[in-house]
């Protein structure tokens, strides 16, 4: 194409240029002033540059336990994306076939994907209450002292909360899983069978090193979609607290930079994750690339 | 494994419909059934009632034409969504334009893609405080007025307001249009738009008559994204908002921090309501189009 760029072209592209300084801009601001001198206020002007403030986060601000709500949130993190990943890859391999409810199911998820999270958060908050009430009617009837001395509440991190969790990474990793299957060609499959491959060495050695970057991409909306979520969290943690619940309360009661360097810390693990995973996938397609198809190379 | 089981994909099915059950369908069954019931300060206690609803819409028809808190708090969650939506389709779609059509190598456009796609994954309250260093009383705007001469003292409705609330609402669900409406824009054949011009349409004819016709299905995705994230929003307008602004989300929030379950799921459900009508006209819309 020798075409000359329109004039369309060059107030669009100035468009996106702006568009781009407007999303990233912010958060680079609060990374630089993040680094802002022990006297230093939370605008401009900068007073010095220090990791003071990074200093004050891990000494804890005021009663708030930071730490405990970074571990929270990695493992909660962690758990879900291997959850997001092992769960969207069977079932999106289930939705090659016909089976009874996968309408339904296909249309739960998109609900779940849509409906308002203050209101997902609120119905995971009243079930587990309801179960509780049960639980404990249960040790009242049947005079189990365990239930009465131990028993206080099902809800926490890794019920309630990773529930919550789930409702909204799902959706995400089912139709990743879709586009992927759709442009699927069952061909690769058909020839392992045919020489003499089980359904296991069938995923394992064929289908799964095909999806591996769609894998990889579940893999990132698993981790970063946990690791911020605040609105399904809310209602649903219980006692635990994660670190984006954590930072919302801090926005209403710290008037410091630190804040800034709870927020640099952050995004430095979004960042880093979703390096990895860019990373991983132009890797996994570079190498294809290179050691894929010789068809039309000639014998 | 046994390929030729018809058993497989239920099993394979049975872990994503097991979490959806436990915890999608079965809560929204618990709000709804909950929203009948009693409550007091201490706990709430199964009844059928419909105290709740009355409650919530208390005065409402006797007050018009003024309106009632629950009415007013709704009018305003409207607003911002008609506000936010309409921002966010027109930005979006000239994006996701210059994507597809300007940008010329798909690596680029990938790339570019990616760049608007990855503050998605990083955390939405950073990305609303990060606001507040250019924003507040003595952040860099109202630095940049002062020393212009603009004003002689600092602009305040910049943050912990409308304008704010607004602000971050576009710079949070921008990317919700943009990736849809690229994604319907990328199948367009572009014989299309060729055949358009051919024919002596102009650039804002084709553009009307052609491009937005065909992005129809990606629109419409992005925009019940944005509609229903704005419509049960209260962290957005919590922290932007400087906790002063009243939303249906905020007011969940607010009666469930008071324990009030049964109040708080009647608004859920009155607002789930809400967000259907609002997604069913949406889709009503576009399909009635398609017809024409």
């Amino acid at each position: 194409m020798t075409e000359r760029r329109s004039l369309a072209f060059y107030l669009l592209a100035i468009f996106f240029a702006l568009f781009v300084v407007f999303l990233y801009g912010p958060t680079l601001t609060i990374l630089v002033l993040s680094f802002q001198g022990p006297q230093g206020g939370l605008t401009f002007p900068m007073r010095g540059v220090s990791l003071h403030w990074f200093r004050q986060l891990f000494h804890g601000i005021g009663v708030v336990d930071i730490g405990g709500a970074l571990w929270n949130s990695l493992q909660l993190g962690v758990t879900v994306m291997i959850l997001t990943v092992v769960a969207s890859v069977m079932a999106g391999l289930a939705f090659r076939r016909r089976f009874f409810g996968a309408t339904l199911l296909f249309y739960t998820a998109i609900a779940s994907l849509i409906v308002p999270s203050i209101v997902v958060s609120l119905g995971i908050a009243l079930e587990f209450r309801i179960a509780d009430d049960g639980v404990k009617a249960f040790g009242d009837a049947f005079h189990i002292e365990w239930i009465w001395n131990n028993f206080t509440t099902l809800m926490g991190l890794f019920t309630s909360g990773l529930g919550a969790h789930l409702s909204w990474t799902f959706p995400f990793g089912l139709l990743i899983m879709f586009a992927v299957f759709n442009r699927f060609n069952p061909a690769y499959e058909e020839a392992a069978r045919d020489l003499g491959a089980t359904p296991w060495q069938t995923f394992r050695h064929v289908v799964l090193p095909i999806i591996a970057p769609a894998i990889a991409g579940v893999a990132l909306f698993g981790f970063t979609l946990s690791w911020d979520e605040i609105a399904r969290s809310s209602q649903a943690m219980g006692a635990d607290s994660t670190l984006p619940i954590t930072l919302r309360a801090l926005t209403t009661t710290v008037t410091t930079p630190a804040i800034y360097a709870l927020g640099t810390v952050t995004t430095a693990v979004s960042f880093t994750v979703i390096g990895a995973v860019l990373a991983i996938v132009t890797m996994v397609q570079r190498r294809r690339r290179r050691l894929g198809s010789d068809a039309g190379k000639g014998v | 494994m046994g390929s030729k089981s018809n058993k497989t994909p239920y099993w394979q099915a049975a872990p994503m419909a097991a979490v959806f059950t436990l915890f999608f369908a079965v809560p929204l069954a618990v709000i709804v059934i909950v929203s009948f019931w009693q409550y007091n300060q201490y706990s709430i206690t199964p009844a059928f009632i419909f105290s709740n609803y009355t409650d919530i819409f208390s005065g409402c028809i006797r007050q018009l034409p003024d309106l009632c808190t629950t009415f007013a708090t709704y009018l305003q969650t409207l607003i911002f969504c008609a506000e936010v939506w309409a921002l966010t389709l027109v930005i979006g779609f000239a994006l996701a334009y210059f994507l597809v059509f300007e940008v010329r190598t798909p690596t680029m456009q990938v790339v570019l893609a990616l760049i608007c796609t990855i503050p998605f994954w990083t955390s939405n309250v950073i990305r609303m405080i990060s606001w507040i260093p250019l924003l507040g009383r003595n952040g860099l705007i109202n630095q940049g007025l002062l020393a212009l001469g603009v004003t002689d003292h600092p602009v305040e409705w910049l943050l912990y307001s409308h304008f704010s609330v607004l602000l971050a609402f576009v710079h949070l669900n921008t990317v919700f249009m943009i990736i849809p409406i690229l994604n319907s824009m990328a199948r367009i054949d572009r014989s299309l738009i060729e055949a358009a011009r051919d024919g002596g349409a102009s650039g804002w004819q084709t553009l009307w008559n052609v491009l937005i016709p065909l992005s129809k299905p990606g629109i419409a995705i992005g925009s019940i994204f944005v509609i229903t994230v704005v419509m049960g929003d209260y962290i957005t307008i919590g922290i932007m908002g400087g906790q002063q602004i009243a939303s249906v989300g905020k007011v969940i929030q607010v009666q469930t921090n008071f324990l009030q379950f049964p109040l708080a799921a009647a608004n859920a459900v009155v607002l789930l309501a809400t967000v259907l009508v609002l997604i069913l006209g949406l889709t009503r819309l576009v399909d009635i189009r398609k017809e024409l």
